[in-house]
């Protein structure tokens, strides 16, 4: 008995990484400059949801991204390594949307895949480390959550059940509850594995626009089960049937009053030179002053 | 209002400090402070609240509420929020807080700013609109590079977490007349689909919140044979060992140690950044440490300018001295 798998990914800017050209003058983000990568707790949740298929034979794991057209690459990582079915959430209509926007079209874009099982989606993303998304996302569909899973322990599919660990401050917790349910993933317990070869050959070319024209590319390895003709699913606001007024910027009630470059507190530093007199002369007022002993 | 977070039936230390945040913000708009505390027989708990300037908190008596669940508790802080009607909610940016702050936002269409690290009260102009007294919630954002405060001008309540340690307790005041009210809900068991089946604790080594000397190391300590130099520096000043996200991410020492907005908040009186930038997660995290002493080899790293004493150079050259200097002072 298979199960229905939706796993949430995004595309990020590699905050990580970030060089001198990553803010505009105006202090502005530069997006331009920074790389875009697969989320990396994203990888984790995909990872999870392979594992529950692969130990539950019959399963399909579909993946959803909201985002731009550029976000497909999300969707090919994922196909290469083992999604069975992916879809591209993209219209200009999301754009500006915050946490509560975006759970509201990502909610719209699950139920489009009818019956689901477990939604896994990672802990948070790097851009904004919210970990809002996943919860938002689970009240809206109306379904119970555990969050911060770094394993899912057992899964009976008869009773339709899971137990997973919870990791929290000091320690974990076992929590077991019924499906339907929203799981967000740590990097704790899952490596995830890496593109496929043969999956790579299929997928490569894949694309949205090509979603649209049918092109079918599965000649390529008859062992690559397809879900449909098309590859990438590309669903806009009218096909997930979401009502303008809850995205993007109309339906985000929080709104970005300021934003900054970071500004250091200018105070009175005492350089001390790289010498054993100079350090032993720091230490010692440090002392003096109770900072130390 | 306050999410008052109760953990094995006893108070978070997250909610007297966000109590005492709301104290002072509930002096600027002239309202008064309440709480909602989940839990069972949790009455003595709520008593001691009531000194840091609470006027009233909600309690809500369950046995099945001592272990917190999330379809539960959201549907208990709906209801108090739709009938207390508070114009701010505030969470502890706790694995609780976080779990239950997004789905409350989420039923009730009401903004929430994760992980603040200041929260002030403004006015805000927008389409012609003039909005006052709006709360700012402002938080780094982008991995660091830039601090952005956020309103949910419209919406209320406006809601925010706040991450433990960031917020000063606030004096308490013995004499402070606040009451607690029983607050009852209808709950079935069907409102209680998770079941916690056990809680582990792992012990906890290393205790960054209450040291008071503190030894980090970032990316620029190079490898996890060279943190020894950290631990060494750590253990001779009778500190802990610190690490920014960078040292954490490449391995050189487990989570446990991280201090920046994702990790521990510090305020020790002394702070030894070795081979760290300075991030603003990381700053935020260190910030207002008493003393703080930067070594690092690029003489323009952002760390530079928080630090009072600053030492360029490289620190399996510098560490070693600052050892060698401590031994011969005592």
């Amino acid at each position: 008995m298979g199960l229905n798998l939706i796993v949430l990914v995004k595309q990020v800017p590699d905050t990580q990484n970030v060089g001198g050209d990553a803010m505009k003058e105006d202090g502005t983000v530069n997006r331009a400059a920074l790389p875009a990568i697969f989320n990396p707790e994203d990888l984790h949740a995909l990872e999870s949801a392979l594992v529950v298929k692969d130990e539950n034979p019959g399963s399909t794991v579909s993946v959803i991204t909201m985002g731009p057209p550029s976000a497909v690459q999300v969707l090919k990582d994922s196909l290469y390594r083992g999604a069975d079915f992916v879809a591209l959430v993209s219209d200009r209509k999301f754009a500006g949307a915050d946490t509560l926007a975006t759970s509201y079209a990502l909610k719209c874009a699950i139920e489009k895949t009818g019956n689901y099982d477990i939604v896994f989606c990672g802990r948070q993303a790097i851009d904004g480390d919210t970990a809002q998304v996943g919860p938002q996302t689970a009240e809206k569909l109306g379904i119970n959550q555990i969050t911060n899973v770094s394993k899912i322990e057992s899964i009976d599919v008869k009773k339709k059940i899971i137990q997973a660990r919870r990791s929290i401050e000091g320690g974990y917790e076992i929590i077991k509850a019924p499906f339907p349910i929203l799981l967000t993933i740590t990097d704790e317990g899952y490596t995830p594995r890496p593109p496929s070869v043969i999956r790579v050959m299929a997928y490569k070319n894949a694309s949205a626009e090509m979603a649209e024209k049918g092109y079918d590319e599965s000649y390529i390895d008859s062992s690559v089960q397809r879900i449909s003709e098309t590859a990438i699913s590309l669903w806009d606001i009218n096909a997930i049937g979401a009502d303008v007024g809850s995205c993007g910027l109309a339906g985000s009630p929080t709104k970005v009053k300021k934003i900054e470059s970071i500004i250091l507190k200018s105070e009175d530093i005492k350089m001390v030179e790289n010498t054993e007199d100079s350090i032993s002369d720091m230490v010692h007022s440090l002392i003096t002053d109770h900072t130390l002993g | 209002m306050v999410f008052i977070q109760q953990d094995n039936g006893k108070v978070a230390d997250v909610s007297v400090e966000l109590l005492s945040k709301a104290r002072d913000l509930a002096d600027q708009l002239n309202v008064s402070v309440t709480g909602a505390l989940m839990g069972s027989n949790m009455n003595k708990e709520a008593e001691k609240l009531i000194p840091y300037g609470v006027d009233e908190i909600f309690l809500i008596d369950d046995k099945r509420l001592e272990n917190y669940t999330p379809m539960p508790y959201t549907k208990i802080m709906i209801d108090v929020i739709k009938n207390v009607k508070p114009q701010i909610a505030l969470y502890g940016a706790t694995t609780t807080g976080r779990d239950l702050g997004p789905r409350v936002a989420s039923n009730l269409k009401v903004g929430l700013t994760a992980d603040c690290t200041s929260l002030q009260i403004g006015d805000y102009s927008s389409g012609g609109v003039d909005y006052s007294n709006i709360l700012y919630q402002i938080r780094p954002a982008f991995g660091g590079n830039i601090v952005a405060t956020i309103v949910s001008p419209k919406e209320k309540p406006q809601m925010a977490t706040v991450r433990e340690g960031v917020m000063k307790v606030g004096t308490p005041n013995p004499e402070y007349k606040g009451k607690i009210t029983p607050y009852s809900i209808n709950l079935s068991d069907s409102d209680f689909p998770s079941v916690v089946i056990k809680k582990i604790k792992e012990e906890k080594l290393i205790d960054l919140k209450s040291s008071q000397v503190i030894v980090s190391g970032g990316m620029g300590v190079g490898s996890k044979e060279n943190f020894d130099l950290i631990v060494q520096l750590a253990h001779v000043l009778g500190g802990e060992v610190g690490a920014s996200r960078a040292a954490v991410d490449a391995g050189f020492v487990t989570k446990e140690h991280q201090v920046g907005q994702t990790g521990t908040t510090v305020r020790p009186k002394l702070y030894i950044a070795c081979g760290i930038s300075g991030a603003i997660q990381h700053r935020a995290g260190m910030d207002e440490s008493a003393r703080i002493i930067a070594i690092n080899t690029d003489h323009e790293a952002p760390i530079f300018q928080i630090a009072h004493y600053g030492i360029v150079g490289d620190l399996n050259d510098v560490i070693p001295k600052f050892i060698k200097a401590f031994k011969a002072k005592n």
